[in-house]
């Protein structure tokens, strides 16, 4: 048993069956790989795991709870963290602002009235959010104006927002689309370290075959809003099915 | 000091010293001089600083935190006023406890036109508290006029009763406002030499009060809350994606800035007791729009200084006529005088608010950050001018 569980789930914007009867098992401290040409579902699926969309019929299940229903944040609390294609950060703050926010979320739950408090007496979680900074080798940055950085840091800055909530499942919706490549292998090795070091769950959606092989313990391709096959990479790439739908141009 | 780091306790002192002697500093011209037309040392025109300064801080706290930008705040401020009056007619005439009653009424009407508001963002959200806002004028204006008095707006009478007071003092007059017998009105003068300084009880009264609203609004950037709300504003999607359910984080900086112009509201009537509708206008709220943006939206200190400047100008430029102007420019030849005051005449007396509008224009667009960007201009280019003196290449300005 995966700690996700999808069984079933089905989405239909008017006439597109976007997702039909989509299976996935993730489980515990593996990367998991969604691939899938253009128009799949990917980015569906990704949005009904988060509570953004609502499948018409089947069930998603995470450590044995429904999701379904839930908004964003309360999912999120549940111990699910997503990474977005265009990194989303708090672009009007400092780095280590940023941090501290996910932090105060982890600690204090999705609302508390702490308005007569300081941040600079919270030690601990400053501490927690700059050990999490040299991490992933932002520390010295910890006081620029996030939006001034560039792409790959902004992606890295996400990424450890995500990783210092210790979520339990990490989300990541193509992290290095629209990268350059320098971008895109600073993120590759940011994830491997991150693979290597935490034991953490990953789902990846990703267009990147280098990406992909470099990184995942499994992969699920998808097309056409079904899943073609599940398998271990080393599988996957020579799979007659999956050159046919996906990866005959790109191999 | 009080929990705030060495740089907010100096600017709460420099805050504080400024109120503390603002009837000197607001007196700098002589009694009878050409220019005592520009001082503002009068207890009026110091209350409406301070009361209008809590108003814009409390402004700022949603605004400048959240960017969410209500447009019916002045409707808050006219519910203290109304609550605040209520408080002297039915119960005493000490503001105290009209200005705790002030507080709570503006937070529950907060709290219900917040929540209503705040499902919607943007223009969307600032439509809403207009509406809300100008439902509620019309309400205190005609609908309600048993509780407001309409537009003749709610005095005290000598039928009112009074329960912890006296109806009508002993010579038949309506008793004044006062603090456990400190009347609001009091003012003591000082004569030196050819300036005359007053100080009000009222004004001090207000500026304590200011002063607790500006360390409280420092608390509140300075704390976790505050942090969330610039969150809030920078990117909701990543507040949502954080686990952090935005709703109540707003709503609570909705209401929080609701009690503080309710609060406002309540100082206003307890400096004079009456309340009227025209207190909740739409260009009462565009006002407080105004104070936060010229000021500097979302620093400390941006909005006490909008407030000051629009009080200064709506009293100061509003007071100037022809006659003054033909005064100033009587060392012109005639016909360049009349030409003069004939160019400067829309721009003074009831023209004020064009003079107003176009120095907005220009701040919005040469500093966006408000005045508080051109001080922060003017001290940069100074501390280069330092640096270049000490002729040290290795020091670089701060920041």
């Amino acid at each position: 048993m995966g700690i996700l569980e999808v069984k079933g789930v089905n989405k239909r914007f008017g006439g597109l069956q976007a997702l039909s009867d989509v299976n996935l098992s993730v489980k515990e401290n593996t990367v998991h790989a969604i691939i899938g040409p253009n128009g799949a579902g990917k980015s569906t699926l990704l949005n009904c795991l988060v509570g953004k969309l609502i499948p018409d019929t089947g069930s998603v299940m995470f450590d044995g709870q429904s999701v379904l229903g839930r908004k964003p944040y309360q999912i999120n609390q549940m111990g699910i963290s997503r990474v977005f294609q265009t990194p989303e950060i708090f672009g009007d703050l400092t780095v280590l602002e940023n941090m501290m926010i996910p932090c105060f979320a982890r600690r204090d739950g999705a609302f508390r009235l702490h308005a007569y408090e300081s941040v600079a007496a919270e030690k601990e979680l400053a501490e927690k959010a700059e050990q999490m900074l040299i991490d992933v080798n932002m520390i010295e940055k910890r006081h620029m104006h996030s939006a001034s950085m560039s792409r790959g840091d902004k992606r890295r800055l996400e990424t450890a927002m995500c990783l210092v909530q210790e979520p339990r499942l990490l989300l990541l919706d193509e992290p290095t689309a629209g990268m350059a490549r320098a971008d895109t292998n600073n993120t590759i090795d940011l994830l491997k370290e991150i693979k290597e070091k935490r034991d953490i769950t990953m789902a990846i959606i990703e267009h990147d075959m280098h990406v992909v092989f470099s990184l995942a313990d499994r992969i699920t391709v998808l097309a056409q809003g079904t899943p073609l096959v599940e398998d271990a990479p080393e599988n996957i790439k020579g799979n007659p099915k999956v050159r046919e739908a996906y990866l005959g141009e790109s191999a | 000091m009080f929990g705030l780091d060495k740089k907010d306790s100096t600017l709460l002192l420099i805050v504080a010293v400024l109120t503390m002697f603002a009837p000197f500093i607001l007196n700098p011209f002589p009694e009878g001089s050409a220019l005592a037309q520009f001082n503002a040392g009068y207890p009026d025109l110091m209350q409406r600083f301070v009361i209008f300064g809590i108003f814009a801080i409390g402004f700022n706290i949603l605004f400048g935190l959240t960017g969410y930008l209500s447009f019916g705040h002045a409707a808050f401020l006219g519910v203290g006023s109304y609550a605040a009056v209520w408080m002297f007619k039915l119960l005493s005439m000490n503001v105290i406890p009209a200005i705790f009653l002030a507080i709570v009424v503006s937070g529950l009407f907060a709290l219900l036109i917040g929540f209503i508001s705040l499902r919607r963002s943007g223009i969307y959200f600032s439509i809403l508290t207009l509406a809300f806002a100008q439902m509620m004028f019309a309400l205190a204006y005609s609908v309600l006029t048993p509780i407001t008095n309409g537009e003749t707006g709610l005095q005290l009478t000598l039928n009112d009763p009074r329960v912890l007071g006296q109806s009508a003092t002993a010579d038949g007059s309506i008793p004044v406002t006062s603090l456990f017998g400190m009347e609001m009105r009091q003012t003591f003068q000082l004569d030196m030499g050819a300036w005359l300084f007053q100080f009000n009880v009222g004004y001090y009264f207000s500026a304590v009060i200011m002063l607790i609203a500006f360390f409280i609004a420092i608390r509140i950037f300075r704390s976790p809350f505050g942090m969330m709300l610039r969150a809030v504003k920078s990117n909701q999607q990543r507040v949502n994606y954080t686990g952090l359910n935005a709703r109540p984080y707003t709503l609570a900086a909705f209401v929080i800035s609701g009690m503080y112009a309710g609060l406002a509201g309540g100082l206003l009537a307890s400096m004079d007791p009456l309340a009227g509708a025209e207190r909740m206008q739409w260009t009462a709220s565009g006002e407080v729009v105004l104070m936060t943006i010229l000021g500097g939206a979302g620093t400390l200190i941006g909005p006490v200084l909008g407030a000051g400047f629009i009080k200064y100008f709506e009293n100061i430029f509003s007071k100037i006529n022809d006659n003054v102007l033909h005064e100033w420019f009587a060392f012109l030849p005639d016909g360049l005088e009349n030409f003069v005051v004939f160019v400067m005449h829309p721009f003074i007396g009831k023209g004020w608010n064009l003079t107003l509008g176009i120095l907005f224009m220009l701040v919005v667009i040469f500093l966006p950050g408000g005045l508080v960007e051109g001080g922060q201009r003017i001290a940069k280019l100074f501390r280069k001018g330092k640096a270049k003196d000490s002729a040290k290449p290795t020091t670089k300005p701060a920041e």
